[in-house]
């Protein structure tokens, strides 16, 4: 009886009630997301991973931009039907410098954690131009203005820039080039293109749209699905010694 | 009760009331449904006893494992031993033998093909079709017509490293972009492909300069296509002179080859698929054409 | 939020206030626009523009037409309600409800016709379905939500609203911000979160909203003339509290310039997984399920005229879903790359959350005994009790498919999909249209609603929407999951993705069918509700009698 009435505090002043609200939903989120940034285990020590190209990072927007997440995830689960269809299950590692994730939480296409070099650049366009032209049965939109549409590259080094700040090892050199290597990505024939893989470890050039009179926005978007989930090499994953 | 006024009662059901009214709201005092307190001290119970089970809570430095010791990514380890031990007379008979001495194994080659369709649709029927139909561009798989070869170890070569892909070991060469790197004009372009459609018996229009191109095609395409067109596997260069088009017939479309060039791109699958599937794909792929030649 | 009541007239502290800083926004706002990287974000900051310019006008205007004292507080001492705000949000949930829906059915029919993509960028599926997403959730949903605190906070503290201004800002400035998500996401303008895809300068904007919405509400709160606060105004201080934390954690993010739509969000991989559904859950359970809860509390009891089941059972449900609610985010992040640990916390709590959520359902629907006979000859009252059981299931199948095991089978399928809309169309829409039907005739002073025949049949035609949509996704995202795990005899996969992607053909129609009954149902109850503002027979009596009426002329 005694322990009900206790409650009339919270009924009848309303900025105890306030904090006591803010006490019992501070909990929950506090236990479960900070230790995320320091246990050790959380991200698991792996070679390959760098941060995006100017080029892959470009394509990433328009990914975002489109919201391929709405159908696609990119998280292949530790399960053996998706291990199996997909490849190896993703690590967390392989995510670190996604801002924002694109894990997605609907597959009604499927997962693209490790399309990367899966298919052919052409197959790409076709695909991104007209799902249905190469897979019948697909019920992904059309996306025909990407191969049209000249990639604006002019605010990649802003968006390097931000990320640097927030942690993604690009030096100012790297943000300095971003627009050349752009450029230098799309075009295999390029003589910098040794340069550029040297920045960015095993990054593919080529001319990702097979037009190369311009760098478009399928050239950017073709090029960031040919890298994803390429770039941890399996064979040398130990998973004993990333115990999670 | 817990409130100045213990008098009022609900007038219908009798039961107290806590005394106070918002806009004519009253609440009743009755207690918690005792089923429902039950099952809420059931579910805490079990939360309790599952965190000790399981992986749970973190720590300063760690987190508690659980006293299962388990893992998703152990587990996951196990359960694909545990399918391949499920297949695993199989899958190492498939990995020991040739692939020719597979093909003729019933059994065997039966249970290759049936992984081999299991893995086609999800890796191959992009581009080759549900039923390796092929669309253009992407060879039908169907026929009896290679590009590369069609003997099992032909088709298992382009399989595993690809054609003109990221492996150094794939299939190269491709057809030259005459139009755009300026190597023939537009005329001659336009009489050679007139000259190719006339290898395979195709009707070419009256106009035709089918001399010239003919000429234009010793010098320039021969050397891959061969004297009569009837294409090179080493190469990949495709057979002209039958009736099966990669790419297509019409006088547009070879003229936009011979423009652009050509160059398909079958990616490598050695790293991506283990190596019996590639077997397996291999012998499923070749028996779709039902080929004879081994 | 203070106004000084000068003997003559002047500018109120907020009204000057205001003027200048809306008059500062649109300075800001044309700079902005002739600087924008993108036409996209021009367009942007010329809406900022040309509103900030007319919120400065109007209120300088409204400052010359109003006599000089403010509104009283309390006319022969009863309280004076500032309802103006009120009717505006009902009306607009109405509307974007409609809009809301109509997308849904869109987004519906394109995943069986995906021709219905039209090409084009804006209509294409993978923008049209946040804007699905938000203008149901935040445009209706959030509507409702401010429309209904408005009101039951004032009744059920007798006080008139806090602020003049205020009140306004927050209705209009909310609208505003809808405004800007959605014709963002068409211009491709998004951040590519989950239920929170505005960019930063329209969660910059809805920050601002949302705090005065919270002081409105606080104050309102303060200035009670009761004792205690009524439960349904916990429901509502949690969810408005606890939506600005997660709003907050969850956008952090860096602009790439003031000049630039773009930024990026401060936390990364599997670190933003774990705010983003920390964030994406909490919005389920504070947005669609403690605001609405807040909602029940009022307008079951008064439409039954019946008082609330057990005052106990408040107390212990509301404490306890709070505070497990926040925890259960990882269940959406089951077998991904979170850590395991998080992921069984996340699953512990969703099935402890079981209780506490049937607490509210139990308190809902044992409010009627005694008076379940209304039931069958009052529409509105039924929607709303459905609506409760909607919520007991959802609640009921969230924690299954919180189960680890379970989840493997759901996760990324149909299944989720299904899920959502139980509680979404059933829950979330129902207790919503119970509401609106609700306020309309108490806000414009009718007696009763233009048809309750018309309820009846909105009730009808949604709920077999409802069946068809839940039970069609139901069935497909099992079959979809099952199939993708499905292998033969010999141990290998059976079906190819595609093969999974057609299977699904024929339950996407049945859910297309669904959802145009649906939709068909919330135009009839447009209908009802324009017909009641402009035609229905007014309550002659003075206002504090009228609520007794209106309900005698439901029986
Ligand atoms: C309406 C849902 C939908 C949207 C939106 C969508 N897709 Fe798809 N996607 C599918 C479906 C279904 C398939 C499987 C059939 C096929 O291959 O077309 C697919 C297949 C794919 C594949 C082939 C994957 C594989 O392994 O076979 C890629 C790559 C892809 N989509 C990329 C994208 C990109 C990039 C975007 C955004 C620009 C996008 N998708 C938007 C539904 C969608
Ligand atoms: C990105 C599209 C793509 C995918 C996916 C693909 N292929 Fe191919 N494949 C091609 C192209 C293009 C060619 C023709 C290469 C050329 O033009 O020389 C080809 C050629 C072949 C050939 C040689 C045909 C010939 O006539 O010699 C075989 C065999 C083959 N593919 C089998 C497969 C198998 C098995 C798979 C799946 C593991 C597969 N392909 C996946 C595009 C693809
Ligand atoms: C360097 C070798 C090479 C030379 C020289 C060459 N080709 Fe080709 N050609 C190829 C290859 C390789 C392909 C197949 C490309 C592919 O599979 O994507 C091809 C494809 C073609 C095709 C398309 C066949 C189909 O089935 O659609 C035509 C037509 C063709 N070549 C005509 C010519 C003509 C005419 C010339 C001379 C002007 C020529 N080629 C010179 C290698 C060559
Ligand atoms: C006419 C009524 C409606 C129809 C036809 C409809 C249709 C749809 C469709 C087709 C999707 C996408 C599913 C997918 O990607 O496979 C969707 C998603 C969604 N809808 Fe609706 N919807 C309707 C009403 C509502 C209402 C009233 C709400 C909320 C109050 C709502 C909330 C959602 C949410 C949250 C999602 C995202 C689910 C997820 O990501 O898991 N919908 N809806
Ligand atoms: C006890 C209560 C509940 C629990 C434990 C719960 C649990 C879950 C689970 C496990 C998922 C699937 C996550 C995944 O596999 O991706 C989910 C998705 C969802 N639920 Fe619930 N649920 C509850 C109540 C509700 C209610 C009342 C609503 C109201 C509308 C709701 C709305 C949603 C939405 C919108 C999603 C989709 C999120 C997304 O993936 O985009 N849930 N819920
Ligand atoms: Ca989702
Ligand atoms: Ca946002
Ligand atoms: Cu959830």
């Amino acid at each position: 009886m005694s322990l009900w009435s206790r409650h009339k505090i919270f009924e009848t002043n309303s900025i105890i009630l306030i904090i006591g609200v803010l006490f019992v939903i501070a909990i929950g989120g506090l236990v479960e997301i900070v230790p995320l940034f320091y246990l050790k285990s959380t991200i698991e020590k792996v070679d390959g991973v760098r941060p995006y190209t100017p080029l892959e990072l470009a394509g990433r927007n328009i990914y975002v931009r489109e919201g391929c997440y709405n159908c696609h995830s990119q998280m292949v689960r530790p399960l053996r039907d998706e291990v199996e269809r997909y490849g190896h299950y993703s690590l967390a590692a392989e995510s670190m410098y996604d801002r924002p994730f694109q894990w997605g939480s609907k597959r009604t296409g499927p997962d693209l954690a490790r399309v990367g070099n899966k298919y052919s650049d052409d197959w790409h366009r076709d695909h991104l131009n007209d799902p249905r032209a190469v897979v019948p049965g697909s019920i992904m939109p059309s996306y025909p203005w990407l191969e049209a549409k000249e990639l604006d590259a002019r605010g990649v080094a802003d968006d390097m820039k931000v990320q640097a700040i927030l942690g993604a090892p690009y030096s100012p050199e790297m943000i300095a080039r971003a627009e050349t290597d752009v450029r230098i990505q799309s075009n295999a024939d390029d003589p910098n293109v040794a340069d550029l893989t040297k920045r960015y470890p095993n990054a593919q050039a080529r001319n990702f749209d097979n037009n190369p009179r311009k760098v478009t926005e399928a050239d950017a978007l073709i090029a960031y699905l040919q890298m994803l989930g390429t770039q941890v090499d399996f064979k040398l994953y130990d998973n004993k010694a990333n115990v999670r | 009760m817990a409130h100045e006024n213990h008098e009022q009662v609900d007038a219908l059901t009798g039961i107290a009331t806590t005394g106070h009214s918002w806009d004519d709201i009253q609440e009743l005092n009755n207690p918690l449904p005792r089923w429902w307190l039950w099952s809420f001290y059931a579910t805490i119970v079990w939360a309790v006893v599952y965190c000790v089970f399981y992986p749970a809570w973190p720590l300063v430095s760690s987190y508690t494992k659980g006293m299962f010791g388990w893992q998703s990514r152990e587990a996951i380890v196990q359960d694909l031993d545990t399918l391949k031990a499920q297949r695993a007379g199989m899958t190492a008979q498939l990995a020991q033998n040739s692939l020719e001495h597979i093909r003729q194994n019933p059994d065997l080659f039966a249970f290759a093909r049936a992984q081999g369709k299991a893995s086609f649709g999800d890796n191959c029927a992009p581009c080759h079709g549900a039923g390796g139909g092929g669309a253009k561009g992407y060879p039908n798989l169907n026929d009896d017509d290679w590009l590369w070869g069609g003997s099992l170890d032909e088709v298992e070569q382009t399989v595993r490293f690809g054609a003109r892909s990221t492996s150094d070991n794939g299939h190269q060469g491709s057809m030259p972009a005459f139009g755009r790197d300026g190597m023939l004009h537009r005329e001659e372009i336009s009489h050679v492909a007139d000259f190719v459609r006339s290898l395979s018996g195709l009707p070419t229009e009256t106009s035709a300069h089918l001399a010239e191109g003919g000429k234009v095609f010793a010098d320039n395409c021969a050397g891959c296509h061969g004297d009569k067109g009837q294409g090179n596997k080493e190469l990949g260069a495709p057979n002209l002179s039958d009736k099966i088009w990669l790419f297509g017939s019409s006088k547009s479309v070879i003229m936009e080859g011979l423009t652009n060039g050509r160059g398909g791109v079958m990616p490598a699958w050695h790293g991506r698929l283990d190596d019996t599937t590639i077997k397996a794909l291999t012998l499923y792929v070749h028996s779709l054409s039902g080929n004879q030649h081994p | 939020m203070a106004h000084t009541i000068a003997p003559s007239k002047g500018m109120t502290f907020g009204e000057l206030g205001s003027t200048l800083a809306f008059a500062a926004l649109a300075f800001l706002s044309v700079i902005i626009a002739a600087k924008a990287h993108t036409p996209e974000y021009a367009f942007h900051a010329y809406l900022f523009a040309a509103a900030s310019a007319a919120a400065t006008f109007t209120i300088i205007n409204r400052y010359y037409d109003r006599p000089a004292a403010l509104p009283p507080l309390t006319i022969n001492g009863k309280p004076n309600y500032n309802m103006g705000p009120v009717k505006i949000a009902t009306i607009a949930s109405v509307v974007w409800g409609i809009a809301g829906f109509t997308i849904g059915l869109l987004i519906a029919l394109q995943l069986a016709f995906p021709a219905l993509n039209l090409d084009t960028a804006w209509l294409s599926f993978g923008r049209m379905r946040p804007l699905h997403t938000s203008a149901v959730i935040f445009a209706f949903g959030g509507n409702v939500l401010i429309a209904s605190s408005f009101y039951v906070v004032q009744r059920t503290c007798r006080a008139r609203m806090v602020g003049d201004i205020a009140p306004w800002f927050v209705v209009l400035g909310y609208n505003f911000f809808i405004v800007i998500a959605g014709t963002g996401y068409l211009l491709g303008i998004t951040q590519g979160k989950e239920y929170a895809e505005p960019e930063w300068y329209a969660d910059l904007w809805l920050t601002v909203v949302w705090v005065a919405y919270f002081l409105v509400f606080l104050g309102t709160v303060i200035r009670r003339k009761e004792p205690h606060i009524y439960v349904a105004n916990w429901f509502y201080l949690a969810f408005i509290l606890t939506i600005a934390v997660l709003h907050l954690g969850n956008n952090a993010s860096i602009p790439v310039s003031i000049f630039s739509p773009k930024s990026y969000i401060v936390w990364a991989g599997v670190q933003d997984a774990m705010v983003q559904w920390w964030y994406g859950h909490n919005a389920v359970g504070f947005f669609l399920t403690a605001g609405f809860l807040a909602i029940m509390y009022y307008f079951i009891p008064k439409r039954a005229e019946r008082p609330v089941y057990s005052y106990r059972l408040s107390i212990i449900h509301f404490w306890a879903l709070i505070f497990m609610y926040i925890w259960a985010g990882p269940h959406h992040l089951h077998y991904t790359a979170l850590p395991d640990w998080a992921q069984t916390l996340g699953m512990v709590f969703s099935v402890m959350l079981w209780m506490p959520s049937w607490g509210g359902m139990i308190n809902g629907l044992m409010t009627l005994s005694g008076a379940w006979d209304k039931l069958r000859t009052d529409p509105v009252l039924r929607l709303m009790v459905v609506s409760v059981a909607f919520y007991g299931m959802a609640t009921f199948e969230g924690p299954l498919m919180s189960v680890k095991a379970v989840n493997s089978l759901s996760h990324y399928t149909d299944w989720t999909i299904g899920h959502v809309h139980s509680g979404a169309l059933g829950w979330v829409g129902y207790v919503s249209f119970g509401a609106i039907y609700c306020l309309v005739p108490w806000l414009w002073n009718k007696k009763e609603l233009y048809s309750l025949k018309a309820v009846s049949w909105h009730f009808w035609i949604s709920t077999l929407g409802i069946v068809l949509y839940i039970t069609s996704m139901w069935v497909a995202g099992i079959l979809q999951g099952l199939m993708w795990r499905a292998y033969t005899s010999l141990g290998f996969l059976e079906y190819s993705f595609i093969e999974t992607v057609e299977a699904m053909h024929p339950f996407y129609i049945i859910r297309a069918l669904g959802g145009a009954l649906f939709v068909a149902g919330s135009l009839i109850m447009a209908w009802n509700v324009w017909k009641t503002i402009v035609s229905a027979e007014a309550v002659e009596e003075e206002p504090s009698v009228r609520l007794k009426s209106v309900l005698m002329a439901a029986e």
